[in-house]
């Protein structure tokens, strides 16, 4: 190649860099906003300097068990969930090159729903252990899943496939558990179904904390070999790619991160599925970038959790009612306005 | 896929093995149907229900259960099965996505949150009271998304109807999840709905389902020149001479009648309309004159069988044809998409 060619393929490349530092700058700038307001804003409204002191452990009582017992620990769950289920969507949607393939589509999401709902309709569970079994449902599924498509190799078609089968499956499996259960826990078992920050507390974001840690980390490295596997099977081989390794890879960081999520909060609804294609529209890319799409996945959260609270009056709401009124019709004002060639798809 | 795979896709078989194959499918769904007339909750001897079809007496009470429950029912079957497997053909056709189902446009969401509306809002607690609205919000859904997938210089892209089409749908169900969260009377009568079932339709349901469900098989099962041409993309449907804003939109229309009168019928039936065409697809090749009778042929008997087994399975309750579908169909399905080598779209 040709020294201006390079020049001209490393410019382009610089402005992309470029476009989603200064997105993932902006979008920062937005969740803390939103993360501030959530804290600051409610029936006890706090002011600045008071929400600044409670940080440093020097504000009055009422403020620091406002702030630290109720509202720190829902803000900081709905950021942590938000961003997990930002950053699972795109990882899915990246490695099986479709937009419609987030973990709540092919299957992960509904093996968690399936037995957390066998757990809270058929056991009477409450609390960590629905948790628990959201996080086992994930696994499960995904395992299920993947080793069926396992064929000498993992086609990522196949893999869709067989992951919208395997969810249709337990999807039913749950309207089925809804139908037989007495109205009271079905009515509780949708609430953990749309998602939800109310049980929110310290004790569990500590376990969430830990595992993020470890796998958003983790979910960056691997996202590095995407590039790669999205030329095709074949192409990435032909670099010397380990395909099969990375797949997995970046598979397992997808689910853990989608199953930790859910665990926490529920399967809140569509984050994972609206965070990358807003993401890649802000970025202007054809692909959604990993950190704005977590942070977008964040930001929606946040909002929604901060509109079902505040502005239905009287009446409080989980914050999955709201993910799909906020990121939704956001996410459809982008497709209509993207008319570019190479944009909108 | 990778484009080995691609290269090696199955030839579609000649034309005097599909015609065979498909009247065996013919004759194999004739059995069904008459399965699912003879079997049921009380048992009745063959030699009775043939007596009730030919030589009806309407003093036995026998021939009565025959008449006004069973026959409608199966015909209700029948019919929504073939409307889902067509409509789901046509729908992963033109959005090029095997990832989408009559769902995608927003139907079964418009559908949902109507019906919800009505049981909510106007009281209306009868199943063919709620089968109009049930329609009403499909056609709704189907047209916004339309209009809001189609904006834009491209035009309505498969991925732009595809995206838009989740994205209400995830607006849409944040709806009907808020209604049903604060209503939970309403809540009671809907998870009955949204399982999907036959249980319960009358010949009054089907009397009103009939007429649409008639033009949407007719004007589905022409489109197959259409399909083949969208599904190999805009350039080359234009090549071969197709008008394809034209073609699109009848075909959304195709869609919307098919999946918003067989939704308002049975409810959400999510299964058959996204796996059956991959059925289809597997047997005839890629050639949608071929895929769209056998996904017609194909639909129905996964239904009726699946609301026969629901009979039997949990006698004397049932478990709801949905369910049945979806559990018994999954299996089959991945059995299927791992045994063979796929057809792409």
């Amino acid at each position: 190649m040709t020294g201006p060619a390079v020049q001209v393929i490393a410019r382009a490349r610089g402005r992309e860099t470029a476009r989603v530092r200064v997105v993932s700058a902006g979008l920062a700038l937005a969740v803390l906003g939103v993360f501030t307001a959530g804290i600051a804003y409610g029936d006890f409204t706090i002011g600045v300097p008071d929400l600044l002191g409670s940080l440093v452990g020097s504000a009055p009582g009422p403020v620091e068990f406002v702030v630290h017992r109720l509202r720190l620990p829902r803000a900081l769950t709905g950021l942590l969930v938000g961003f997990a289920f930002g950053l699972a969507g795109a990882i899915f949607q990246r490695l099986l090159r479709n937009p419609l393939a987030s973990p709540d589509v092919i299957g992960v999401t509904s093996g968690a729903s399936a037995i957390a709902m066998l757990s809270i309709l058929v056991l009477g569970a409450t609390g960590a252990v629905v948790s628990f079994a959201a996080l086992l449902g994930a696994v499960l599924a995904a395992s299920v899943i993947y080793l069926l498509s396992w064929r000498g190799g993992i086609s990522g078609y196949r893999l869709v496939l067989i992951g919208i089968g395997i969810g249709a499956a337990l999807t039913s499996i749950v309207s089925f558990l809804l139908t037989r259960a007495g109205i009271n826990e079905a009515a509780r078992a949708l609430v953990w179904l749309t998602g939800s920050l109310y049980g929110s507390s310290w004790e569990r974001i500590v376990p969430l904390v830990a595992f993020l840690v470890v796998l958003v980390p983790a979910a960056f490295l691997v996202s590095r070999m995407l590039p790669g596997l999205q030329l095709g099977d074949d192409q990435a081989r032909g670099l010397g790619l380990p395909v099969e390794r990375a797949r997995l890879g970046l598979l397992l960081t997808g689910v853990a991160l989608a199953g930790v999520a859910t665990a926490s909060a529920g399967p809140v609804a569509f984050v994972a599925f609206v965070s990358g294609p807003i993401a890649a529209r802000l970025v202007g890319g054809a692909r959604a970038a990993l950190l704005p799409s977590a942070l977008v996945g964040a930001l929606v959260t946040l909002t929604a959790d901060f509109v079902a609270q505040h502005l239905f009056g009287g009446q409080q709401f989980p914050v999955g009612v709201v993910t799909g009124v906020v990121g939704a019709p956001y996410l459809l004002w982008l497709l209509a306005m993207t008319n570019r060639a190479g944009r909108g798809g | 896929m990778s484009t080995v795979e691609a290269a090696t896709r199955i030839p579609g078989r000649r034309r005097p093995a599909l015609v065979a194959s498909l009247f065996g499918l013919g004759a194999l769904l004739a059995l069904v149907v008459l399965l699912s007339i003879v079997v049921g909750t009380k048992g009745l001897p063959l030699g009775t229900v043939l007596d009730a079809l030919l030589r009806f007496d309407p003093a036995n009470p026998d021939h009565l259960i025959v008449r006004q429950l069973r026959v409608p029912r199966t015909v209700a079957g029948l019919l929504v099965g073939a409307a889902l497997g067509l409509a789901g053909t046509v729908i992963q056709g033109v959005t090029r996505n095997p990832l989408a189902d009559p769902g995608i446009l927003g139907i079964n969401a418009g559908a949902a949150l109507c019906v919800v509306l009505g049981i909510s809002v106007f009281g209306i607690a009868s199943l063919s009271g709620y089968v109009w609205f049930g329609l009403a919000g499909a056609a709704i859904a189907a047209v916004l998304v339309y209009a809001v997938g189609s904006l834009g210089r491209g035009g309505a892209t498969p991925l732009k109807l595809a995206l838009a089409g989740a994205a209400l749908t995830a607006a849409l169900g944040s709806f009907t999840n808020a209604i049903l969260l604060t209503d939970t009377v309403a809540f009671d009568q809907f998870r009955f709905w949204q399982v999907g079932a036959l249980t319960g339709r009358d010949a009054t349901i089907v009397a009103q389902g009939l007429p649409f469900l008639l033009a949407g098989v007719a004007l589905a099962l022409g489109l197959g020149r259409v399909l083949n041409g969208l599904s190999l993309g805009a350039d080359v449907a234009r090549a071969w001479g197709q008008n394809v804003v034209a073609n699109r939109i009848v075909s959304a229309v195709a869609v919307v009648v098919l999946c918003g009168a067989a939704t308002a019928m049975a409810g959400p039936i999510g299964f058959l309309g996204l796996t059956v065409p991959h059925i289809a697809r597997m047997i005839t090749g890629p050639d949608y004159r071929w895929i769209l009778p056998y996904a017609m042929v194909l639909a129905p008997i996964l239904l009726l069988v699946a609301d026969v087994l629901g009979r039997i399975v949990a006698r004397p309750a049932e478990v709801q044809a949905g369910i049945v579908t979806a559990v018994i169909g999954a299996p089959v399905f991945v059995a299927l998409v791992r045994r063979r080598k796929l057809a792409t779209l």
